[in-house]
């Protein structure tokens, strides 16, 4: 049988996948190099990135998910403790800490947890009868919350929500039962009023606040929204063309080449340039969905489906916020923002994808 | 009844399929909405965005118009700009002013004074200016900074145009002196046309020809970055620079003028009786306006204001004095256009003067009296007691209103801010104080006293309008205007104010004959003069009783009885037959007014018609 097989199947790659990350990571480059006023100093330091994150996708497809299953509880727990310890250390010298200095690299355990989350809802459903009971569902909800919340008192409420939902993905998918949706949805809305008055930071409700009148505060925190909707708004339809950002090149545009990259984007190609961008988000997601569909067993599936619902997620969110209709919360455009420690989490989800659709006993009948 | 532990596998496949359903649903929505975001955002409001951003990147940045000069009559400067560094700080751009400027004090020297002048104009400054913290950088300091300044955030060093008025105190109380805008003009004036511009005339010339000597500001349409940073220039629309200002005023003869005046308080108007043209404009003593400029320092500010002389005062203007004799040839003139009075009508004076019923004496200033004394003997020798009859004769509404028609108690119209108007005393003004009028004071009114009170540049267009026929001028420090582009001079026109209609203009001719005989005649009072004049000169001499002068300043106590002395008035025109310059002069506590005031009048008409300088 293995003798016919293709560079794709022998190194276990999915070609939708692969072809849809390439062609983000190449926008990448080209949006940063006009993002960071035609240096290449960035867009060096995100191709070497990018090539890491896609060894590390090639490497993790490689893995049988049973061996990613085996692994889980330990990636999860490992995540654990290094919040902990950014915690520890974040308490000792003040401020806000979201980075594990290792001294070669600086990391961020929140970003593993992004992963750790959904990997470990789909384990601890994968030998379960679905849909399941409310105690499961509890057990889920633990180990969902306890990172959410050692990422939200960091403080870095974006991510933890980002933590939360691909957590909440994993046990939709799992089939949840509506009526007790219904129940969680209401006790959020009734929660929210206390969540807002006790444990919001000052900023964070600004920034809420904001989204519903921007121009209460255009030098401070409506500042990023109002540029960014200048920068998205005078693109038109065309796009004012490559390398003539206005908003970015004169600074106008806070974080051009991080999480607001995609109003820079925006700005040189317009609504014309924007369809196509999201057109393959959506592919990428809608891809991630169907290998999620042919997935054989429930831990391949509940992971596949919720990496990929995540990463759709993470898209909307950033642009919702550029946009103006989702508050600034710091969440970075998929693979396109500049910034190591997302880049590598998405390209591993996508390995891990790859790793599921690959790896199926195809079973002929 | 088994609890079926067995999984089913179909169900659950099943299950997942339905959910991946409802996930893709709901992904679909949040894409519509997404997409509706971005058409509102990029089709919808293309042109409200596209305007902003083109706003983002195009800002237009003031360029100050140069002030115009100021020159006299032939050529000399009199005010001039010159470039100098100034060390400025645009505050929003500091993240710590202490910090920063402990910094700048290494490199630049900074007194207190210049960082407290500072301080108090951060308090109230507008956003994005650039406030000096020093001005006047040597070459050496500016090349510090300038080598720092890309370390300095918000740091910015300016070859600025700095007034300057080279000869210091020279006729400061006509030329007055621009200073940084203060906070209470910032609201006055059109901010619109003084962007970029931060001083602004004070005083004098320099206020009451603030919009042509200001200019038109430029804009320089530049494109710059979030940090105001200046990236490129678009557009530059050049600023128009302001006119220079001609003067009538004759430097020397100011001069002139001056020194004459001395140390001594006092004030000299020379005017050009046929134009106005004013030739020569003092007040002493003078202060040099250049400490103005940059905004004084407190100290010597109360030094300023707290002067016994006063040298902020300006006394050509603003100084208030009774008019004393100096009253008696425009009297006169009154008497004979009433036709109540001849020139050869004749009284007897013994000295004194007595209201009928009253036993008040009204003496005379020559105790022995002028016997026998018509108008021209009662000007010549200033008889008391002619002027006593002759107000008594006219009574006080004829001579208010004759004295009016001349420009007693009015303005003068001089292109210059804020004269005063002096006082014509009359029972209605004394109505609207309450108080009656009494017969007396129409008496005391004849001789100039009482609260009869002038300026000394009302006193020069008045004897200039005798020397002019009767036809009074504006007084104008201003000659032209000059388009420093162009180099076009466009002329003012002189102004004629008030046309005495004359019953007779032998009326006048006697008043001048007399008052030439006050210089030329042997008994005249101011004959003194009269030695080697190459020219007639036709005047009259003054005695005004210590009043307080204008703004409401008493002698104290404390001071000298000097200060007590009465001040010395003269009025003169020259050459009487076709006069060319009308003075007044004022000699503070002078005493007589021949002896103090009548020759620095010669020494002026000596210099501006033999161009004869004192020696």
């Amino acid at each position: 049988m293995p003798q016919q097989l293709s560079p794709y199947q022998r190194w276990h790659l999915d070609k939708p996948l692969l072809t849809g990350v390439l062609i983000l990571s190449g926008v990448s480059l080209l949006i940063l190099y006009s993002a960071d006023a035609q240096g290449l100093r960035i867009i060096l330091a995100q191709a070497a990135r990018l090539a890491v994150g896609l060894l590390i996708m090639v490497a993790i497809a490689q893995l049988r998910p049973e061996t990613l299953a085996r692994w889980t509880p330990y990636i999860y727990l490992t995540g654990l403790a290094l919040l902990a310890v950014v915690l520890i250390v974040g308490a000792i010298t003040k401020g806000a800490q979201r980075w594990l200095d290792l001294y070669i690299i600086r990391f961020q355990p929140s970003e593993l947890m992004k992963l750790g989350v959904p990997l470990m809802v789909a384990w601890y459903f994968s030998d379960r009868n679905l849909p399941p009971g409310l105690r499961h569902i509890l057990v889920a909800a633990g180990i969902i919350l306890l990172p959410v919340l050692l990422v939200a008192i960091q403080p870095d409420l974006g991510t933890a929500l980002m933590i939360m939902a691909a957590g909440a993905g994993a046990i939709f998918l799992a089939g949840m039962r509506w009526y007790m949706i219904l129940g969680v949805l209401a006790t959020v809305a009734a929660a929210a009023p206390l969540v807002w008055t006790y444990f919001m930071h000052d900023y964070q409700r600004r920034r809420v606040l904001t989204l519903f009148d921007p121009e209460s505060d255009p030098l401070g925190t409506g500042y990023h929204t109002i540029q960014s909707m200048i920068a998205v708004g005078s693109g038109g339809f065309f796009g004012k063309g490559w390398n003539n950002s206005s908003q970015a090149l004169l600074e106008f545009l806070p974080e051009s080449s991080t999480d607001f990259v995609f109003a820079v984007y925006a700005e040189e190609f317009g609504l014309l340039g924007t369809l196509v961008l999201v057109s393959v988000y959506l592919f990428l997601f809608g891809r991630g969905m169907l290998i999620a569909t042919y997935a054989q067993d429930t831990y391949s599936r509940l992971l596949a489906g919720s990496l990929s619902l995540t990463f759709f997620l993470y898209f909307f969110v950033n642009i919702g916020m550029v946009t103006g209709i989702l508050p600034v919360v710091g969440v970075p455009l998929p693979i396109i923002s500049y910034g190591g420690s997302s880049i590598v989490t998405i390209l591993a989800g996508f390995g891990i994808l790859m790793s599921i659709h690959t790896h199926r006993r195809i079973v002929q009948f | 009844m088994l609890d079926i532990p067995l999984r089913d596998y179909f169900r659950e496949t099943r299950l997942f399929n339905r959910r991946v359903l409802v996930v893709v649903l709901g992904v679909a929505v949040l894409t519509v909405l997404l997409l509706a975001r971005l058409v509102y955002l990029q089709v919808i409001n293309y042109s409200h965005y596209a305007t902003l951003s083109q706003e983002n990147r195009i800002n237009p940045v003031p360029i100050p118009p140069v002030r115009g000069l100021i020159l006299d009559r032939h050529g000399v400067v009199l005010a001039e700009n010159y470039s100098m560094f100034t060390l400025e700080i645009i505050p929003e751009q500091v993240d710590d002013m202490e910090a920063l400027l402990k910094q700048l004090a290494k490199l630049v020297q900074l007194k207190d004074t210049d960082i407290r002048n500072f301080k108090k104009l951060l308090r109230r400054r507008a956003r994005f200016e650039s406030l000096p913290l020093r001005t006047h950088l040597s070459d050496e300091e500016a090349a510090r900074v300038a080598i720092q300044r890309p370390f300095l955030n918000g740091v910015e060093l300016h070859a600025r145009l700095q007034r300057r008025y080279p000869l210091h105190g020279l006729a400061v109380h006509a030329l007055g002196y621009v200073g940084r805008i203060s906070e209470k003009e910032q609201q006055e004036v059109d901010k619109s046309i003084y962007r970029g511009v931060d001083h602004i005339g004070k005083l004098g010339v320099e206020r009451g020809y603030e919009i042509p000597l200001l200019g038109k500001v430029g804009i320089k349409k530049v494109e710059i970055n979030a940090h105001g940073r200046v990236v490129r220039t678009v557009e530059r629309l050049p600023p128009r620079a302001g006119k220079h200002l001609h003067l009538n005023l004759d430097a020397r003869l100011q001069a002139v003028a001056e020194q004459a005046l001395g140390k001594q308080r006092g004030a000299v108007v020379a005017l050009e009786p046929a134009t106005g043209a004013v030739l020569g404009f003092a007040s002493t003593p003078v202060y040099d306006p250049n400490a103005f400029v940059n905004g004084i320092d407190s100290e010597s500010y109360q030094a300023l204001l707290q002067d016994p002389d006063k040298p902020l005062i300006n006394r050509a203007l603003n100084g208030l004095y009774s008019p004393g004799s100096t009253i008696k040839p425009f009297l006169g003139l009154a008497g004979l256009e009433s036709g109540k009075i001849k020139a050869d009508d004749t009284i007897t004076c013994p000295g004194w003067f007595r209201l009928p019923g009253d036993r008040h004496l009204f003496r005379d200033w020559k105790k022995r009296g002028h016997g026998t004394v018509d108008l021209q003997k009662g000007i010549v020798e200033s008889c008391d007691v002619y002027f006593y009859t002759l107000a008594r004769t006219l009574g006080i509404d004829a001579m208010e209103r004759f004295l009016g028609s001349l420009g007693f108690g009015g303005l003068t119209g001089i292109d210059l801010p804020g004269e005063s108007r002096g006082l014509v005393p009359s029972p209605e003004w004394k109505k609207t104080r309450g108080e009656p009028w009494y017969p007396g004071e129409t008496v005391m009114t004849g001789i100039g006293q009482g609260p009869f009170l002038v300026t000394p540049l009302q006193l020069a267009t008045t004897v200039a309008m005798l020397a002019n026929g009767g036809i009074r001028m504006q007084p104008r420090l201003v000659r032209a205007l000059e388009d420093p582009g162009t180099h076009k001079i466009s002329e003012i026109r002189p102004q004629v104010m008030k046309k005495l209609e004359l019953a007779n203009p032998e009326h006048l001719q006697a008043i001048i004959e007399a008052m030439v005989q006050v210089v030329h005649g042997d008994t005249g009072t101011a004959r003194r003069i009269r030695w080697g004049a190459k020219f007639t000169i036709a005047g009259k001499t003054g005695t005004s009783q210590v009043k307080s002068i204008a703004q409401g300043e008493t002698y104290k106590e404390e001071e000298t009885p000097e200060r007590l002395r009465d001040h010395a008035l003269f009025i003169a025109f020259a050459p009487a037959e076709s006069p060319r310059i009308a003075v007044a002069v004022i000699v503070e506590n002078g005493g007589q007014g021949s002896r103090a005031a009548a020759p620095i009048a010669r020494k002026v008409m000596d210099y501006y018609l033999l161009k004869q300088e004192p020696g």
